[in-house]
């Protein structure tokens, strides 16, 4: 993966929190060219002593491997000032939890467990965070209570990768009887977007990116950046929406239009796609491909998405002619014609193209069914299966009818079943 | 108790009309049995006085207790003996020996048993054949007949002869083993003509018979039915829900390496196939179903070819041979050939460039033939509905169904109407 274009630095400045620093972990971890590794880890060190978070501190200093002299070495001695005064501080939070639990008060206990919740997600024990903040539920009094525990679980669930949790407090952030903040609105669209788009929905997922606000600026920088809101929106979009829903829903979209400018890349590339410009479309896709691998919620669809789109693609061309010449074709898809014919064969025998491939003079034809013979043909077919059918269930009813059972053969042994 | 000379005689004198015949059925009976096998050896010239056709019942009582008689036999083997039975047979009367059906079959049995010994089982093939067409009251039943002539023809190789008997549908059966025996027997009738649709009807008769235990012939039938299926349709369809538990639950175990095999065949890749049928050749030459497996293998490249049919307009023949994994063009060029001769594909071979042209079907539903052929499915569909309707009727009028329906009405409120005779996805 050759991503000599990316600076590290500038992508990892839109981002904040603990998603900044895993995401320079996952860069480092799969770029392969070793300056820009060596920066993403030594600016994950760098953060991860800042925020005191040993937990990542220790893996960054572990991949960093001592390749960076002796400033980004293991010290053992800061770790362990740093997990004690952690151990005292949370010794603290917990007591004072109790106190305020024996008081009975549903507002101090509310804070103290979003307090642990919180020290727990800073030091990177997340699940222990998770249950923290699930618990202040039964504490919560009034809506925006409600949608602070939604947001907070959303938050740890998206890390720990459980997605099944964020579309679920997703959904019950969203049935608050008070109207929500815009932002926090376009906070929860963007969340579910991320949530659809690794469990496969794209087709949701782009639903949920393309509604997303432009309010959500860089307000969500701890989960998402608004670059990555237009990337992934517009991505499933053209994976899976048909062309009337990609005009309506994605280029005259004047909310989402914002976000596209931030990246115009892709605008260019969802105007090509449009415009039937696939070779440029493609060949913009490619570009953006390595970049796009280092980003820690899109690489494992993005082969998926990609295929999808240069199908669609594909079957879009081939939708307005009779006859196509593989050549043309083979040039405006910037592939080779025996690899394109190869590409096209499947998607006939998975019946997305209608047409039939003349492989000697290297066209493709377009093929209507001839409804008159299919007709016939089927109904024909309908007399035959009928015919058998009923005959095998007049012969069963008679069977039946003379009581036909095997324990009446004579001299034959019963076989206990 | 009267001498056999007496009785012929009243044989002769009462095979007149229908009341006749009772009263002789009557004597007959009476004289059946030690009597009459007491004197078994001495019966044959006395069959000389009666004539098979008008006597027939007579005939029939004093044959069968001759051929009930093993040493007698045994004495006459070979000699005209045969041609007495099967003349008896093809010239007897249909509804004399209606009155002793029991008798008839034994006689039958005798001869089939005699063909069999002396290896020459195309001497019973008409007489047996006249013989079923007898003793069936009407052309829908299935008598145990049906299974020995079947058994015959097939060791006969006379695979003609057993359509004839095939080709009449059979709606009623008397006895659970005789519908077995004939789906199977009739089932490799139908393969060895490569009728295999046919075939596939039977057995999936045979495999879907309500059945309270598991016999073998329903294993070998489901046996060649998987293999069958693979061959027509190229997968196998799972236990339609009218199956018997006991056979859905049971089959699969029984016939572990066919299931195996259709599951080979799913992947499409010929090689593999190949392999592993050369590993299991022993069992299939076992069962004696190798030739079949064999077609299988071969039916794998048809249907790869095929569903390059639907996707290519023309087509090298290298890459056909490619796609379809075979080792030369030479050999692509011979299945495709072979395939357009057979009907299978519509095709042109360009010899001088190497490629093939796959052609739409020409059948255009315009002809006179096409007409009639529509036309005369359409009769027979209508007949077949109308029979359905009477069923149906028939037993909406039984007094069991009305009394388990009211019962069931009390329970469980049922409407009458759920009750579907006819399924579903034809309305």
């Amino acid at each position: 993966v050759s991503a000599d274009q990316l600076d590290v630095e500038a992508y990892a400045a839109q981002y904040s929190g603990r998603t900044r620093v895993a995401r320079l972990l996952f860069i480092a971890e799969r770029c392969g060219v070793e300056a820009i590794q060596l920066e993403a880890l030594r600016m994950a060190h760098d953060e991860a002593r800042a925020r005191e978070d040993t937990v990542l501190y220790l893996d960054a200093v572990l991949k960093i491997n001592s390749r960076l002299g002796p400033r980004y070495r293991h010290d053992q001695a800061w770790v362990d000032s740093v997990n004690r005064r952690a151990e005292q501080r949370k010794e603290k939070l917990e007591t004072e939890l109790n106190g305020y639990r024996t008081n009975l008060i549903k507002e101090s206990i509310r804070m103290g467990y979003n307090d642990i919740g919180d020290f727990f997600y800073a030091h990177g024990h997340l699940s222990e965070a998770f249950k923290s903040y699930i618990r202040t539920r039964d504490y919560c009094t009034t809506s925006k209570h409600i949608v602070q525990m939604c947001m907070h679980v959303i938050l740890v669930s998206i890390e720990l990768g459980q997605f099944a949790h964020v579309t679920n407090y997703v959904s019950k952030a969203e049935q608050t009887p008070d109207t929500l903040d815009a932002v926090i609105v376009a906070k929860l669209r963007a969340a579910a977007g991320l949530a659809n788009l690794e469990t496969k929905k794209y087709k949701l997922a782009a639903r949920k990116f393309l509604e997303t606000g432009p309010e959500l600026g860089s307000n969500y920088s701890e989960v998402i950046a608004p670059q990555d809101v237009a990337v992934y929106g517009a991505l499933c979009a053209l994976a899976s929406f048909d062309r009337s829903e990609l005009k309506s829903k994605v280029i005259d979209n004047i909310n989402f239009r914002n976000f596209l400018e931030l990246v115009p890349e892709v605008r260019e590339l969802v105007n090509d796609f449009y415009a039937s410009r696939y070779g440029s479309c493609l060949e913009h896709l490619e570009k953006l491909k390595p970049n796009l691998l280092l980003d820690i919620h899109l690489r494992e669809h993005l082969g998926t998405l990609y295929n999808d789109i240069r199908h669609k693609a594909i079957i879009q061309y081939t939708l307005p002619f009779i006859s196509v010449d593989l050549n043309t074709m083979a040039s405006a898809f910037k592939s080779s014609v025996s690899m394109l014919e190869k590409e096209l064969a499947a998607l006939i025998t998975e019946n997305k193209i209608q047409a039939r491939i003349d492989s000697h003079n290297k066209i493709l034809y377009a093929r209507h069914a001839d409804q008159r013979n299919a007709t016939f043909q089927r109904a024909l077919q309908t007399g035959n299966e009928f015919e058998r059918d009923i005959k095998a269930m007049l012969l069963r009813a008679n069977l039946i009818k003379h009581d036909f059972n095997q324990k009446n053969w004579p001299g034959q042994r019963k076989m206990n079943l | 108790m009267e001498s056999v000379e007496a009785l012929v005689a009243h044989i002769q004198g009462l095979s007149g009309s229908a009341d006749e015949l009772a009263q002789l059925h009557g004597l007959l009976k009476q004289a059946d049995g030690d009597a009459l096998r007491a004197h078994s050896a001495g019966l044959l010239p006395f069959l000389s006085h009666l004539h098979p056709g008008a006597h027939s019942l007579g005939y029939l009582y004093l044959l069968d207790s001759f051929v009930s008689s093993s040493a007698n036999l045994r004495a006459h083997a070979g000699g005209d003996l045969l041609v007495t039975v099967a003349d008896f047979l093809t010239s007897c009367s249909a509804d004399q020996i209606r009155m002793a059906p029991d008798k008839f079959l034994n006689v039958c049995r005798v001869l089939k048993n005699e063909v069999m010994q002396l290896n020459a089982p195309i001497r019973g093939i008409a007489p047996l054949r006249a013989a079923v067409r007898k003793i069936q009251t009407s052309s829908e039943q299935l008598t145990p007949l049906h299974a020995e002539y079947l058994m015959l023809c097939l060791l006969a190789k006379q695979y003609k002869a057993g359509l004839s008997v095939l080709e009449d549908d059979i709606f009623e059966v008397d006895q659970p083993k005789d519908l077995f025996l004939y789906c199977y027997y009739g089932a490799m009738i139908y393969i060895g003509l490569k009728k295999f649709r046919k075939a596939l009807e039977l057995l999936h008769n045979a495999v879907t018979a309500p059945m309270s235990s598991l016999n073998a012939i329903t294993v070998e039938a489901y046996k060649k039915y998987v293999l069958v299926s693979l061959i027509q349709s190229g997968q196998v369809p799972s236990f339609p829900k009218y199956t018997s538990s006991t056979a859905q639950r049971n089959l699969k175990n029984h016939t572990q390496i066919y299931v195996d095999l259709s599951t080979c065949y799913g992947t499409g890749s010929y090689s593999d196939l190949e392999t592993f049928i050369q590993s299991n050749a022993e069992a299939f030459q076992t069962d004696n179903n190798f030739g079949l497996v064999k077609q299988v293998l071969s039916s794998m490249y048809k249907r790869n070819i095929q569903r390059l049919t639907q996707t290519y307009l023309t087509l090298s023949l290298e890459d056909i041979a490619s796609s379809v994994q075979l080792n030369t063009p030479k050999e692509a060029e011979m299945h495709v050939l072979r395939m357009i001769e057979d009907g299978e594909i519509h095709a042109t071979i360009n010899q001088k460039d190497g490629m093939v042209s796959f052609n739409e079907d020409p059948e255009q539903y315009k002809s006179s033939e096409m007409v009639e052929h529509i036309d005369s499915s359409i009769q027979r569909l209508m007949a077949l509905s109308k029979k359905l309707t009477s069923i149906d009727q028939n037993i909406s009028c039984d007094h069991a169904f009305l009394m388990k329906v009211q019962s069931g009405r009390e329970r469980a409120r049922f409407d009458y109407d759920d009750f579907d005779s006819v399924p579903h996805k034809y309305f």
